[in-house]
């Protein structure tokens, strides 16, 4: 028992000795731009105004406490109600307070000030990942957390090594050139999301069925991370933001690449797919959108529901294309994100992996047809 | 029902005396004694439910990865936490000392609306159990957060709809005790008693009431909007319909935000009598006291929307908000001088009431000033939905209302028990409580400015440290609170020996001119008016 408990507070120690201690962090961090540069000396300007208000005050209530002790003898005043003192302490809180709002008004004109951008991002908020495009560019990407499932589920007891950047990794970052100034369109897919870069001091929800916008813009090249930071749902602590910051250069190299990319991995939608082929790409599908919920193994997981054996998946199709396309509940509708390839895809691997052999092939055709 | 048993050990031969005993009595139970009694454990029954999930969630993040909970049964925890603390625990304790003192304070034979008063008691435990129950209902229990934002609420199964029902019918309960607090305040006082001759205690909870009448509907009409969106077709908070998701927030936070200062005014008022007890000194400035009350309710209903600055609002909107928010820290900071002003040159002891109001005055304080660090919405852009509102709300609502709830029941535990508790227990109690508090919500500020999101179930490694500090803090703070608990039970068990009429030597108020235990009626004659004006004459008050 002894030996255990011992071994449990070293490995403890060894914990919090080892897992970067050297990372953690006491303040806001380090500003990229002159807006997140304002922010972080407005915030120090207020910082330390409330901490002399609390060492002043403070300071009086504990002199009154030690001196003014019925143990040490002290005899109560008693006095009470004075309108020159009251009126002093309300006086002196509204110039401290004066004082803080000055400054940051004209930040917060700032901030709110959308004119005068180089270039528009829209960004969309999807449950849980983010989609960008491009407007100017014609790009379009969905960027997914990139950090493998099995380096944060560990319920059991598994110690991973985890990669340096866990859970603030994506597949595909924003890529924008250094100085320019960026104005970001945001809106959202399911419910509302909230996209927020530190670095630069931007955040600004993302509302589904609108269009809200902000701006940022950094001065320096290098890689900032952020997360969502509006409570989206299941997997609202993993759908990171990472934004590369390069030169206008390699930007423009970035861009030529994408849009080559986005060519040639368009689908024909008019394709007759075989059982096969159509199976491998719905694999990938399923794996990038469905596999979060109702998992590789099809199994589902807690509210998510099994789609191996499912009466959903291996009954009449019309009634699953109609769910994917329109989503209920929790599911989402997919027909606004996936393509008719994709969409059939999937539904194809569903309908033909793990238990299920239902043997059909749907074709985007059918697709195409049931989103009329 | 209508079996009445006689009580025969009751000395009295009132025929109010006729009452029922046993499990009976409580049910039935209309005396305000009783009553308030009943809200008090109910309150610690919901405290200790709310501190398991509490615990739940700091156990999953003591360190990085998912260990023992998935995300989606994470969501569930933060936001029945949330509910159960706010509507189960803080509350319900506040109504419950109302219930207890008003009475008493101001010289009334009981609450105004006895049988009222019963039904708004009994309709909390069926509320409290449809919340328990949604976490085994399919889909499990609302995991939208306490703010409950459409449209994720909207998305929920029905544990959502069990919440909805729970809000309904706890809103009716507050509703009704809010109006039977109103009626006997304004309506109950002894003869001499005017309303500027009110303890404090009785003004904050007066205001108080007027702010729930004023929201509790408020909010019931959210829920309900959300309620017919999910099941009847309606597009209060969906686009696709013409509705708009952020008229929920700004509907919800016109509830919030006063809501606020309903767990916050009640908490004043507590420490408004226990300072100038131990001061031996009368409240410095009590009309200004009263003032600062009143603005800070009137207040409270201007500056909702500074719980969405980061929703997009117009320029305009984020520095109206944001000026009349900074407005509130002025009577705020005229209670907090007021509060030292009186222990200023007083002759003061510490007892543990005493140390629980000297501790909320110092927390609630810094809880303040990171609120007005919050308010100027230029810095809010950063720290919103971040770790650090996590702070700021727990050193207001934990280190500000839970500890003038445990100042409270150390202060008037004498008077309903009939017996002194544990001093030492009750220091130690408050030693505990300061420092793992401390250690468990002062490294929070850090982790909001180092950038970690709330609500999520797992963080990058950078926040590590912090984190376990949080959790190995809230381990301890949680299961310091059994102290109260043994502390409590030994007082009514007879505790270190009987406690005189009026344990404190520098309480002036009605309830220490009663016996101790209080008996079961009391004030049926009202108390004389030379009572009344010597009392009033010790607290200064004219």
């Amino acid at each position: 028992m002894k030996n255990r408990v011992s071994g449990l507070a070293a490995s403890l120690l060894l914990a919090i000795s080892h897992s970067a201690f050297a990372d953690y962090k006491l303040n806001l961090q380090t500003p990229v731009n002159d807006l997140a540069r304002e922010v972080y000396s407005l915030h120090t300007f207020l910082l330390v105004i409330c901490t002399v208000i609390f060492v002043v005050v403070f300071a009086v209530m504990f002199y009154s406490i030690f001196k003014h002790r019925k143990s040490k003898g002290h005899k109560a005043a008693n006095f009470h109600e004075s309108t020159t003192v009251e009126i002093i302490w309300t006086i002196i809180p509204v110039v401290i307070l004066v004082a803080m709002a000055w400054p940051a008004t004209k930040v917060i004109i700032a901030q709110k000030d959308t004119r005068g951008t180089d270039m528009t991002i829209k960004v969309t908020g999807y449950q849980w990942k983010w989609g960008y495009d491009y407007l100017d560019e014609g790009i379009s990407f969905h960027s997914r957390l990139k950090t493998p499932q099995d380096q944060y589920e560990n319920f059991a007891g598994e110690k991973p090594q985890r990669n340096d950047n866990y859970l603030l990794e994506v597949d595909n970052p924003v890529v924008v050139p250094v100085g320019k100034r960026i104005r970001v369109l945001l809106t959202a897919n399911d419910v509302i999301h909230s996209w927020w870069v530190p670095a630069f001091s931007v955040k600004q929800d993302a509302i589904p069925g609108f269009i809200r916008d902000t701006w940022f813009q950094a001065d320096k090249e290098g890689i900032y991370r952020g997360q969502c930071v509006e409570l989206c749902g299941k997997d609202h602590g993993f759908m990171p933001i990472v934004v590369h910051v390069v030169s206008q250069g390699k930007y423009d190299a970035w861009v030529t690449e994408q849009k080559k990319l986005a060519a040639a991995s368009q689908d024909d939608p008019n394709k007759t797919w075989v059982l096969a082929d159509l199976k491998a790409r719905g694999e990938k599908v399923y794996q990038a959108n469905c596999a979060v919920c109702h998992q590789a193994s099809g199994k589902g997981q807690g509210a998510f529901p099994a789609l191996d054996g499912s009466k959903m998946v291996t009954g009449p199709k019309a009634d699953q294309i109609n769910l994917v396309i329109n989503g209920k509940n929790a599911m989402p509708a997919w027909g606004k994100t996936l393509s008719d390839t994709e969409i059939a895809a999937a539904i194809t691997y569903t309908r033909n992996t793990w238990g299920n052999s239902t043997g059909e092939v749907l074709q985007p055709a059918e697709i195409k047809a049931a989103r009329k | 029902m209508t079996t009445v048993t006689h009580a025969p050990d009751l000395p009295h031969d009132d025929h109010h005396d006729h009452h029922p005993t046993g499990l009976a009595r409580w049910l039935t139970a209309t005396n305000h004694k009783d009553i308030g009694t009943l809200y008090l454990w109910f309150a610690f029954t919901m405290f200790i439910s709310g501190g398991v999930l509490a615990l739940c969630i700091r156990l999953e993040l003591f360190s990085p990865g998912l260990q023992f909970f998935r995300p989606e049964l994470f969501n569930q925890f933060t936001t029945l936490h949330g509910l159960i603390m706010v509507f189960g625990a803080i509350m319900p304790a506040f109504t419950g000392l109302a219930n207890w003192q008003i009475p008493l304070m101001i010289g009334a034979p009981d609450m105004a609306f006895a049988r009222m008063n019963n039904w708004s008691f009994w309709l909390l435990p069926p509320a409290a159990l449809l919340l328990m129950i949604s976490f085994v209902v399919p889909g499990g229990a609302a995991a939208a957060g306490w703010t409950l934002y459409a449209p994720l609420s909207t998305q929920m199964g029905m544990g959502m709809d069990l919440t909805i029902f729970a809000i309904h019918i706890m809103g009716i309960s507050s509703i009704m005790g809010a109006i039977n607090i109103v009626t006997t305040i304004l309506n109950m006082r002894a003869p001499g008693m005017t309303m500027m001759k009110m303890p404090m205690f009785c003004w904050t909870t007066l205001i108080t009431a007027y702010l729930l009448i004023a929201v509790m509907p408020v909010l019931a009409g959210a829920v309900t909007m959300v309620l017919t969106d999910r099941h009847f077709g309606t597009s209060f908070f969906n686009a696709a319909g013409g509705g708009d998701p952020v008229l929920y927030q700004h509907v919800f936070w016109f509830f919030g935000h006063p809501e606020v200062y309903i767990m916050a005014l009640p908490a004043f008022g507590v420490v408004s009598q226990v300072i100038p007890t131990f001061s031996r000194k009368p409240l410095f400035g009590y009309h200004s006291m009263v003032y600062a009350t009143s603005s800070i309710a009137i207040l409270s209903f201007m500056v909702w929307a500074h719980h969405m600055y980061s929703v997009g609002m117009p320029v305009t909107a984020q520095l109206f908000f944001m000026y009349a928010t900074t407005l509130i820290a002025v009577p705020t900071g005229v209670k907090v001088f007021n509060w030292i002003a009186t222990m200023w040159q007083g002759s003061m002891s510490l007892e543990t009431p005493m140390l629980f109001a000297i501790g909320f005055v110092c927390l609630f304080t810094l809880g303040g000033l990171s609120g007005v660090v919050l308010s100027i919405a230029a810095v809010d852009i950063q720290l919103h939905d971040t770790y650090y509102v996590v702070a700021h709300f727990h050193y207001v609502l934990v280190a500000g209302a839970l500890f003038s709830l445990f100042s409270a029941v150390y202060y008037w535990l004498p008077k309903w028990t009939g017996y002194m508790y544990n001093e030492k227990m009750g220091k130690f109690h408050f030693w505990w409580s300061m420092i793992w508090f401390n250690v468990t919500f002062f490294p929070m500020h850090f982790l909001g400015l180092a950038g970690m999101p709330r609500r999520i179930p797992d963080y990058a490694t950078q926040f590590t440290e912090f984190n376990t500090m949080a959790s190995v803090g809230a381990m301890m703070f949680g299961f310091g609170q059994l102290i109260l608990l043994y502390n409590v039970i030994h007082a009514i068990r007879g505790g270190v020996g009987p406690a005189p009429q009026r344990p404190w030597e520098g309480a002036h108020t009605l309830e220490w001119e009663v016996p101790s235990p209080a008996p079961f009626h009391t004030w049926e004659t009202p108390p004389p008016v030379e009572l009344v004006d010597k009392l009033s004459a010790a607290q200064k008050l004219h």
